[in-house]
């Protein structure tokens, strides 16, 4: 593998082929140019590329638990912080949170609010596979409308999740930190750019990055690229950011594609392709042209 | 035993005050912390220490206790000497992550004002709370008073760093956080100079050498990760006898696993720890003006437990009643458990009633403690599970 690359996650890991979050470490980690202290939360990220004996990291990592890498990194920049202060250490470093849907939306919420409201120099980068994926797909949150989960199974009865997403990024917002952007593997470039901004940025900088799962979507391994566009060429994913409370939508779509091209394809997706589910579909719709016009009179 | 040429200050303080006393002279490098009752006067009284500018700590003001420990893994393993505190559902709420900085063999200190479990609520002292976290693979020391709260305080940090291991001072919530007593302080160079500097092998901001906290270990490695980590426990025994006997000749106060309490030559002996430990030494002195052969073992390191030497302290006892200020609901409280454990290992049939007291903050009184003795030597011992003063 190209060394540059592989400098801060090496090759070997066991993510899964077509797991979109190796890009997403290796283009975030990238944009550092001082060297990095990782903290990860429980989930693929972490037994995948930490099996004991090995490391696929390059730079220092830590694994505390589930719902506390915002905590468990507040402790390590603060430990940073009066090192500096007495002197024990002089090179400049940075601290980047990895933490799934599961443990940013749901359990960790609490601990990422505190974490920014303190304003610890950290990067919270969240990968949003919108499900637990690491326990097999069950709904969290961030799961959309619609989606067939193992708790929320599609039956005679259901149609899959009845609940809308959480706006994590408003949450994220409403803590007045001064950089939060939403991101997608599938735009590189974009992404690393926000990555550079956001650690060169002093305080809490949160980044939401869309974050395909070929395993629990149910989609082919070579698609998630591909599938990922999708996301942002329908509007259910724009790129945003928002820069000291100002929201600015980073890609505007000239004609988005209807919801049905990000559905069709993914296996948690395939119940909604039926007369019966005509309606949920509708709905999808309807909740993406609600985002998109809330996102678009936020940037006004 | 004293020396002569250590300077000692003779001060007035609750026991949380106490504890933040010796913070002051340790001057943790991070300290992660969330209020609760009866430990806020302990961060109350440092964070005072820290707005006058008189100690350089990173102080952590976390959104709950999880949070407090899940900072302190952070920083700990960061490479900073860190502290915590806590008291009862907040040490409830860390124990999930309890096993973690044990796991990781992070060597946080962790001030305990020890308080009943909800529900129903109850804010007052007891040790329910710290006797619930007794298998989370953290070093546990009990105090009587304000003085063995400032002592412990700078055994443990010191016994943490050097046993790789987390460690619990507890004091007992309100009758020892806070009263106040008088205590001998050390000159805050000396305690310095006795924890030494905290250099660890392997850390975080040792960015030329990355290591991995925390991986995956499965079937075929975490079985002996938790079995060097429970050599690592008991090799900590030794360490805490060390360290108690160096900081014994720097005070003068005497400091072993236990305290014997005219224990020598006693028939009735009573096991007991935390503040009711003062007042049980009270009714032994006054029983044994009256010719009673009554003596008293408390308990100061409950994790690891030292079971070998106390039961060699028991051994010519005719009869044993453990008290204890927690329950264990379904079996035998703590203490009774590891006793009779190493009484049966050798081979001691010592009869041994069990006695709960002190729940949810209930008085206990000299009277009590004396009626305890009296049954002992009439031999009155059951199966039963007695409990002190209350109206069942």
């Amino acid at each position: 593998m190209n060394e540059e690359l592989a400098k801060n996650f090496a090759p070997g890991h066991s993510a899964c082929a077509g797991c979109a979050f190796p890009a997403i470490i290796r283009a975030v980690l990238g944009e550092s140019q001082d060297p990095v202290v990782v903290a990860n939360a429980t989930g693929c990220m972490e037994v995948t590329s930490t099996l004991y004996p090995y490391t696929a990291w390059k730079t220092p990592y830590i694994h505390n638990a589930f719902e506390n890498a915002s905590a468990t990194m507040s402790g390590v920049e603060r430990a940073y912080k009066i090192f500096q202060k007495k002197g024990k250490i002089d090179k400049k470093i940075k601290f980047v949170v990895f933490g799934g849907d599961g443990g940013t939306y749901d359990i960790g919420l609490q601990s990422l609010s505190g974490a920014l409201e303190r304003g610890h120099n950290f990067l919270y980068v969240l990968y949003d596979n919108e499900a637990y994926m690491n326990t097999g797909n069950q709904r969290s949150s961030a799961t959309p409308y619609g989606a067939n989960t193992e708790t929320t199974p599609v039956g005679k009865k259901s149609f899959g999740k009845d609940q809308k997403r959480k706006d994590l990024m408003a949450i994220v917002a409403a803590h007045h930190v001064k950089y939060a952007a939403q991101a997608n593997v599938a735009y590189l470039a974009d992404l690393k750019r926000k990555a550079k901004k956001a650690l060169e940025t002093e305080g809490p900088t949160f980044l939401n990055v869309f974050s395909p799962c070929t395993n629990n979507w149910k989609f082919p391994t070579s698609q998630y690229v591909r599938l990922a566009r999708t996301a942002t060429e329908t509007n259910y994913w724009p790129l945003f950011e928002i820069e000291d409370g100002n929201y600015k939508i980073n890609m505007t779509i000239e004609n988005p594609k209807p919801i049905e091209e990000f559905l069709k394809g993914q296996g948690r997706f395939k119940h909604l392709f039926s007369e019966k589910n005509k309606h949920v579909i509708e709905e999808m719709q309807k909740i993406t042209n609600e985002n998109w016009e809330r996102l678009v009179r936020l940037s006004k | 035993m004293t020396t002569a040429n250590n300077k000692k200050n003779r001060i007035a303080l609750t026991g949380g005050a106490a504890a933040a006393e010796a913070l002051r002279q340790i001057e943790p490098e991070v300290m992660a912390v969330y209020p609760i009752t009866p430990q806020t006067p302990i961060i109350e009284t440092y964070a005072k220490f820290q707005a006058d500018g008189e100690v350089e700590t990173e102080i952590i003001q976390v959104e709950s206790e999880h949070s407090a420990i899940s900072a302190s893994v952070g920083a700990s393993a960061a490479g900073a000497r860190t502290v915590t505190a806590t008291s009862s559902q907040g040490l409830a709420l860390m124990n999930e992550i309890l096993y973690i900085a044990s796991g990781l063999r992070l060597p946080i200190l962790m001030l305990v004002s020890a308080r009943a479990l909800s529900a129903p609520i109850n804010i007052h002292g007891e040790h329910g709370d710290v006797m619930d976290a007794r298998d989370a693979g953290w070093i546990q020391i009990f105090s009587e008073n304000a003085q063995e709260v400032y002592d412990n305080t700078i055994i443990g940090m010191k016994l943490a760093e050097k046993a790789g291991l987390p460690v619990m001072v507890i004091m007992d919530g309100f009758s020892t956080s806070h009263s106040v007593e008088n205590l001998e302080i050390l000159e805050k160079d000396v305690v310095k100079k006795f924890v030494g500097e905290y250099r660890p092998e392997q850390y975080l901001l040792k960015i030329d050498d990355p290591v991995t906290f925390g991986p995956l270990a499965l079937q075929n490695s975490y079985f002996e990760f938790r079995v060097d980590q429970e050599k690592a426990m008991k090799d900590s025994k030794e360490e805490y006898l060390k360290i108690a006997k160096d900081f014994e000749a720097l005070s003068g106060r005497e400091k072993n696993y236990f305290e014997s309490y005219k224990l020598d030559d006693a028939d009735q002996a009573v096991i007991i720890t935390g503040t009711a430990a003062g007042t049980a030494k009270d009714v032994v002195d006054k029983m044994r003006k009256n010719g009673e052969k009554v003596g008293l073992l408390k308990i100061n390191l409950f994790r690891p437990f030292p079971r070998e030497e106390i039961v060699g302290a028991l051994k010519n006892v005719k009869n044993i009643a453990v008290m204890e200020r927690a329950i264990s609901l379904g079996t035998y409280s703590p203490f009774y458990a590891d006793i009779a454990s190493g009484l049966h290992q050798e081979e001691k049939n010592i009869p041994m009633q069990q006695y709960i007291y002190g729940l949810g903050g209930r008085d206990i009184f000299a009277k009590d403690i004396e009626k305890v003795f009296e049954d002992l030597a009439e031999n009155k011992i059951s199966k039963e599970i007695k409990y002190i003063g209350t109206n069942k």
